[in-house]
C-alpha cells in the first residue's frame, strides 16, 4: 500500500535535491561583488524605508479575523445553495438559524467599533 | 430533483444547550445596546438563564434519550454533570460582580462568555461522539482562554491567559490527533461504535495506531482535567486568571474533562479496561503526591489551591482507576462536593483580597478568625472539606472513592490515597493557624460583604455540610447517573 507513495517520495528527494545544488553550487562557483544597494533588503524594487521589525497595529488581526469569519460564511452559503431545492424547508430553517447567530456577532463587531479603523 | 431524506431531529437532549446560547446571545446584544455603569443586571439575566436552563434539565432525569443520529445523549451522567456545571457557573457569577468591580474591569463581555463555556461543558459531558466531545471541549476552551486573561490591566492575567491558550493549543492537537488515529484505527467516531468495533475484531489492541490513539485522547483528557504530568500550566494560570474565574475553571472545566474522559474510557474502550487501569493507576499517584508535595511550599493562597486542584484531580483518578460502580459514583458525587468547597473557598478570597490581586497570600490571613468570625468559620469549613474530615462532603467523597479502589483490588492505591490526605491536611490547617492563632495585622475594613457573594457562601457551606451529614440521598443520584 505504501508503494503507491513512492511517486511522491521521488518529487519531493528532487525537490530537495534542486533546491539544495542551486544554493550551493551557485555561493561556490558564483562571482560575488557585494555593493550597499545589491545587500539592501528586497522591498519590491522600492527603496527600504525604516526598519522591517515594525510592530503592527492590533487593528489588522482584528480585521483579519472578522474577514475569516464572515469568508467562512459566505462558502457554506454555496453548497447549501446548490442544494436549496433538495433541502427544502429544512435546509432553510438550518441556514436562518446559521444566518441569526452570525448576524448577533455581526451587531456586536459593529456596535463595538471594530470595523471603524480611527 | 428527490428532496434529501432529513433525520428526525429531536431538540429535547440538547434543550439546555439551546437555552444558554440563546441566552448568551441575547446578553452580548443587551451589554453592547445598553450602556450602564456596572452592569450588574448582565449577571442577574444569566443567572435567570442558568435556572431556565435547569428546569429543563431536571425534567430529563431517567429518561434517556439521544438524538442527532446518535452523537449526543441524554442520560443520568451526562444530567448529573449538567447539573454540577450550571451550579458551578452560578456560583462564579455571584462572586463576579463584587471582584470585577473591584478591579475596574469592564465585565460586559465576561457572561456571555461564561455561558458559552457551560454549553461547552455540557456538550463534552453529553457528547457521543469523538467529534461531538472535541467540539464541546473546543467551546468551552477558547471561552476559557479569553476568561482567564479577562482582567486586561493586569500583567499576571495576561500571561495566564497566554500561557493557557499555548498550551491548551496543543494539548487540543494531542486530543484531536488521537481522535483522528482511533477514527483510522476503528473507522468511526461513535463511542459505542468503537466499542463494538474493537470487540468484535479483538486483533485492534494490537494495532499501534490504535493504541496510539487511545494514549493521545488520554493525554489531552489529562490536560484538561489537569493531571500530572500534564498539569504544568495549572499553577500560573489559577494564580493569574482573574479569582471568581479562577473557582470556576478549578470546578467547572475539570469536570467536564472527567466525564468526557470517563465516557470515552468507559463506552469506547471496556474490552481494554486491563490496559487504561494500569495507565492510570500511574497518573492518579503522580497526580496526587506532585499536587500535595508542591502546594505544602506555597504562600500564595491561589496558588496553593491551584495545587491542591492538581492533588484532588489525583483523588477522582483513583476512583476512575477503580473504574467500578462505587469509584464511578465516588467521583460525581466527588466532583459535585468540591465545586461546593473550592468555590466557597474562593468565594472567601474575593472577600479578603484588595485591589490589583493584592492581599491573596497565606500571611494576610493573619487574625482574620478574630475580625470576621463567621466568614473565617465558613473558611474553616470549607478548608476541612478539601482536606477530607468528616463531617463534611469531602470526608464522604474520599471514602467512597478509597473504597472504590480497594474493592476493585486497588488496595496501595487507596493506602497513597490516604497518606496523600494526610499530607494536604498541613498546608489547609496553616491558613486556619493565621486565620485563628496568629494576631491581627490588618483591620480587613476594606471587606464588604455583598449580599451576592454571602448568598454564593450560604450555598456553599451547605452544599459542604448536607451531604457530609445525611449523604444517601446524593449518592443514589450519583449511582443512578454511572455509566456501568
Amino acid at each position: 500500500m505504501l508503494g503507491a507513495y513512492l511517486p511522491i517520495l521521488v518529487l519531493v528527494a528532487i525537490a530537495v535535491i534542486f533546491g539544495l545544488c542551486s544554493l550551493v553550487f551557485s555561493s561556490l562557483i558564483g562571482q560575488k561583488k557585494p555593493s550597499v544597494v545589491k545587500l539592501a533588503p528586497y522591498e519590491c524594487g522600492c527603496e527600504p524605508v525604516g526598519s522591517a521589525r515594525e510592530r503592527f497595529s492590533v487593528k489588522f488581526y482584528i480585521i483579519a479575523m472578522l474577514f475569516i469569519l464572515f469568508d467562512i460564511e459566505a462558502v457554506f452559503l454555496y453548497p447549501w445553495s446548490v442544494l436549496f431545492k433538495r433541502l427544502g424547508m429544512f435546509g432553510v430553517m438550518e441556514m436562518g438559524v446559521f444566518i441569526v447567530i452570525l448576524f448577533v456577532g455581526y451587531i456586536y463587531v459593529w456596535k463595538k467599533g471594530a470595523l471603524e479603523w480611527e | 430533483m428527490e428532496t434529501i431524506a432529513i433525520p428526525a431531529i429531536n431538540f429535547a437532549p440538547i434543550m439546555p444547550e439551546v437555552i444558554l446560547s440563546i441566552f448568551a446571545m441575547v446578553l452580548l446584544l443587551v451589554n453592547v445596546f445598553v450602556p450602564s455603569e456596572h452592569k450588574a443586571y448582565l449577571g442577574y439575566l444569566s443567572l435567570v438563564g442558568l435556572i431556565v436552563a435547569g428546569f429543563t434539565l431536571i425534567g430529563g432525569w431517567g429518561v434517556p434519550l439521544s438524538a442527532f443520529n446518535d452523537s449526543v445523549v441524554r442520560d443520568n451522567f451526562s444530567i448529573f454533570f449538567k447539573g454540577i456545571f450550571l451550579l458551578t457557573v452560578g456560583m462564579s457569577i455571584l462572586i463576579s460582580d463584587q471582584y470585577f468591580k473591584r478591579e475596574e474591569c469592564n465585565l460586559g463581555e465576561l457572561y456571555p462568555l461564561l455561558l458559552f463555556a457551560t454549553v461547552g461543558m455540557m456538550l463534552m459531558a453529553s457528547g457521543t461522539d469523538l467529534m461531538t466531545i472535541f467540539l464541546g471541549l473546543e467551546v468551552l476552551s477558547v471561552s476559557l482562554y479569553i476568561l482567564a486573561g479577562f482582567n486586561r490591566a493586569n500583567v499576571k492575567s495576561n500571561e495566564a491567559g497566554l500561557k493557557y491558550f499555548l498550551l491548551g493549543a496543543f494539548s487540543t492537537g494531542f486530543l484531536l490527533y488521537g481522535m483522528a488515529l482511533t477514527y483510522g484505527a476503528t473507522g468511526t467516531t461513535r463511542v459505542v461504535k468503537i466499542a463494538e468495533y474493537v470487540s468484535q475484531n479483538g486483533v485492534v489492541a494490537q494495532n499501534p495506531m490504535f493504541v496510539i490513539g487511545m494514549l493521545l485522547m488520554a493525554v489531552g483528557f489529562s490536560f484538561k482535567i489537569a493531571a500530572a504530568p500534564f498539569h504544568m500550566w495549572t499553577p500560573d494560570v489559577y494564580e493569574g486568571a482573574p479569582t471568581p474565574m479562577t473557582a470556576f475553571m478549578s470546578a467547572g472545566p475539570k469536570a467536564a474533562g472527567f466525564a468526557a474522559f470517563m465516557r470515552v474510557a468507559i463506552i469506547a474502550f471496556p474490552s481494554l479496561k486491563a490496559d487504561w487501569s494500569d495507565l492510570l493507576w500511574i497518573l492518579a499517584v503522580l497526580t496526587m503526591t506532585i499536587g500535595n508535595l508542591i502546594a505544602l511550599n506555597q504562600d500564595n493562597i491561589k496558588r496553593m489551591l491551584a495545587y491542591s486542584s492538581i492533588a484532588h484531580a489525583g483523588y477522582a483518578l483513583v476512583g476512575f482507576t477503580a473504574g467500578n460502580a462505587e469509584g464511578t459514583a465516588g467521583i460525581l458525587f466527588y466532583m459535585l462536593s468540591y465545586a461546593f468547597m473550592n468555590i466557597g473557598a474562593f468565594a472567601i478570597i474575593v472577600l479578603v483580597g484588595k485591589k490589583g490581586e493584592a492581599n491573596n497570600n497565606v500571611m494576610d490571613y493573619a487574625g482574620f478568625g478574630t475580625k470576621h468570625p463567621v466568614l473565617a468559620l465558613a473558611m474553616a469549613v470549607f478548608l476541612f472539606s478539601l482536606a477530607g474530615m468528616p463531617p463534611t462532603a469531602g470526608f464522604i467523597g474520599k471514602f467512597y472513592l478509597f473504597s472504590g479502589a480497594i474493592k476493585a483490588g486497588y488496595v496501595w492505591l487507596a493506602i497513597i490515597g490516604v497518606l496523600n490526605s494526610a499530607a494536604s491536611v498541613y498546608y489547609y490547617l496553616r491558613v486556619m493557624v493565621y486565620m485563628y492563632m496568629k494576631d491581627p495585622v490588618e483591620e480587613f475594613d476594606w471587606m464588604k460583604l455583598t449580599p451576592a457573594v454571602a448568598i454564593c457562601i450560604i450555598i456553599a457551606v451547605v452544599g459542604v455540610l448536607l451531604p457530609g451529614v445525611v449523604p444517601a440521598f446524593l449518592l443514589n443520584l450519583a449511582q443512578q447517573a454511572v455509566l456501568l
